[in-house]
């Protein structure tokens, strides 16, 4: 893993509060130059350190509606690969949101989308549960996203405090 | 609303005779007249606000109601739970280098404001000269005079970035003067002193056998340097009445909490004060502020953090748009000149508001040496500011081309 120079921590700290603000004004916000800010995002670029610069959607807002579920799937590791084969047979539907190895009674926790719950269903009995190592799955829905990525969804907390104070 | 025929008459005949001279002669506060203006209307972005814009930390929050749940409702010691009082000398010793015994040498206050009002009672006896420098915190200078003490202003100036000066201190000491308030970082200023700066202060102090209530409340907020208390100076801590408060560096301005620190003698007389007109700062407060001192330091070095680069943001604003501004070093405010305008202070923040829609406190609220500046806060979201900013921009271009 590389070593990040403070510079670059404070950038992505920047960014990931708000990824349209420019290189001029993270350089102003920190305090260098911008040549040295636009060197540094170049760099993150460039090692994926950024991998993207995504926005963060409320779908709930949308009048599509879809459904998401978390499973997890417990698994025998492949000889020589361990999770890695399996990982990517499974991270390569689009219709995965994200996989992640975890510690604990199962092994994959795979976000899944699809447009009801019969197609996330049809995913889990035709796609997962067929792969030769998956041992078992339990497919959890989820009823309401509050807070995602450190994001609040629907922040109630508002500036109450007087428009002039000394 | 009920307003008895009685009231109402009253109302006409003025009752203002009946009023302590000493309290009717208070003047008007200078932020008031732009809080009346400012408020209710919709599109106004405020730089006027004297506090924080974070909410108060989760954890802190959640330690005061979980202390309800368990019905922690009672009234405290006089000077304040001594757990609290205990983490205050700890956190003061280990950020600032001073040492106050938590037994005798601390009272958790109704906010910084309590404390400046118990320090200045306890020593102010009518006549007595108080040295302020100027431009500065606005209850200084009408508690003094509440207390029958004589407020005296020292300037500070934008040339010397608003710091005291040993000469300008000098200049108006008298047979009279007994006590130095200072309060650094400045509001409204953001001037920060340094330990250099101190020492040709406290030599002054020392001759002229002063008394100094230190204001620190802005005391995390200092961005290049760290803050040097004045009572960490060699000779000063007996001297010194340091006032400190939870209220900008953890968040927590509605709780109210506050303290002070001093020697055993004075302190006591203060809690003479403190016991008979509040007995004690309010118990889901001082839970709360031993939490935040607990377990809020990281939380308070994101905040100061956050402020920091709204300084740079809107500093360099400022100097965008052609308004001279001097580096502030402490607090979350800016204090730039509008002098190259032609407009009085209180003219340029009146227009700023109506015509451009940005709320800013004229310089002039903070003593007479405030005219030609501007106090605005940059504790707003980075957007807020540069909106307000890009209208002050605009606002100055028309004034040029007017005139
Ligand atoms: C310099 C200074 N001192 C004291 C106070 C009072 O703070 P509190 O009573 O909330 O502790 C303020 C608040 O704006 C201040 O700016």
């Amino acid at each position: 893993m590389k070593e990040l120079t403070e510079l670059k921590l404070k950038v992505l700290d920047l960014l990931n509060e708000d990824a349209r603000r420019s290189p001029l004004l993270l350089s102003t916000l920190i305090g260098v130059d911008e040549e040295a800010v636009k060197e540094a995002i170049a760099e993150l670029e460039a090692d994926h350190v950024i991998v993207k610069y995504a926005a963060v959607v409320n779908w709930s807002k949308i009048e599509e509606e879809t459904v998401t579920a978390l499973i997890e799937v417990q698994i025998t590791p492949e000889r020589g690969r361990g999770f890695e084969g399996i990982a990517e047979r499974i991270y390569l539907y689009p219709q995965v949101k994200s996989v992640y190895l975890m510690s604990g009674a199962y092994d994959l926790l795979v976000e899944v989308e699809g447009r009801n719950l019969r197609e996330v269903a049809n995913f889990v009995s035709e796609k997962l549960s067929p792969i030769d190592s998956v041992l078992s799955t339990k497919t959890n829905f989820i009823l309401k996203k509050y807070k995602q990525d450190g994001i609040i969804f629907e922040d109630r907390e508002e500036d109450n405090r007087l428009m002039v104070s000394p | 609303m009920i307003v008895n025929e009685d009231t109402k008459q009253q109302q006409v005949k003025s009752m203002n005779s009946y009023l302590a001279p000493l309290v009717r002669d208070i003047p008007p506060s200078g932020i008031r007249k732009f809080f009346d203006l400012a408020n209710g209307s919709k599109d106004i972005i405020t730089l006027g606000v004297g506090e924080p814009d974070f909410t108060t930390p989760w954890h802190v929050r959640e330690a005061c109601v979980y202390s309800l749940e368990r019905g922690v409702t009672a009234y405290t010691s006089n000077a304040g739970m001594i757990e609290l009082r205990e983490a205050i000398s700890q956190y003061l010793h280990d950020s600032f280098e001073v040492g106050y015994d938590p037994q005798n040498q601390i009272i958790v206050t109704v906010g910084g404001s309590e404390a400046i009002d118990l320090a200045l009672r306890a020593l102010v006896a009518p006549g007595d000269e108080i040295l302020i420098p100027e431009p500065c915190y606005v209850s200084y200078s009408p508690i003094t005079s509440i207390g029958g003490g004589v407020p005296v202003g020292i300037e500070t100036y934008a040339k010397d970035d608003f710091k005291l000066t040993a000469e300008a201190l000098e200049a108006q000491i008298t047979p009279k003067s007994k006590i130095l308030i200072l309060c650094y970082p400045s509001n409204p200023t953001g001037a920060t002193m340094t330990y250099e700066d101190w020492l040709p202060i406290a030599k002054v102090v020392e001759k002229h056998d002063l008394i100094v209530i230190s204001d620190e409340i802005y005391a995390e907020l200092t961005y290049n340097d760290t803050h040097v208390s004045f009572a960490s100076i060699p000779g000063m801590m007996d001297r010194t009445i340091l006032v400190s408060g939870f209220s900008k560096a953890f968040a927590m301005t509605g709780w109210r909490m506050g303290y002070v620190c001093a020697h055993p003698d004075i302190i006591a007389a203060m809690l003479k004060i403190h016991q008979y007109t509040v007995m004690c700062a309010p118990v889901m407060g001082q839970v709360a502020a031993l939490e935040a001192l607990k377990n809020g330091m990281e939380e308070k070095n994101r905040m100061v953090e956050s402020y920091n680069q709204r300084r740079r943001l809107i500093v360099q604003g400022f100097h965008d748009i052609g308004l001279e501004c001097h580096e502030p070093q402490g607090a979350f405010y800016a204090f730039p000149s509008i002098a190259s305008t032609g407009l009085s202070s209180e003219a340029f923040a009146q227009r700023l508001l109506l015509e451009a829609k940005v709320a800013a406190v004229p310089g002039t609220a903070f003593g007479a040496t405030g005219e030609g500046f501007l106090r605005c806060s940059y504790a707003t979201s980075v957007a807020q500011l540069t909106e307000a900013l890009d209208r002050m921009g605009t606002f100055l271009h028309k004034l040029k081309q007017e005139s």
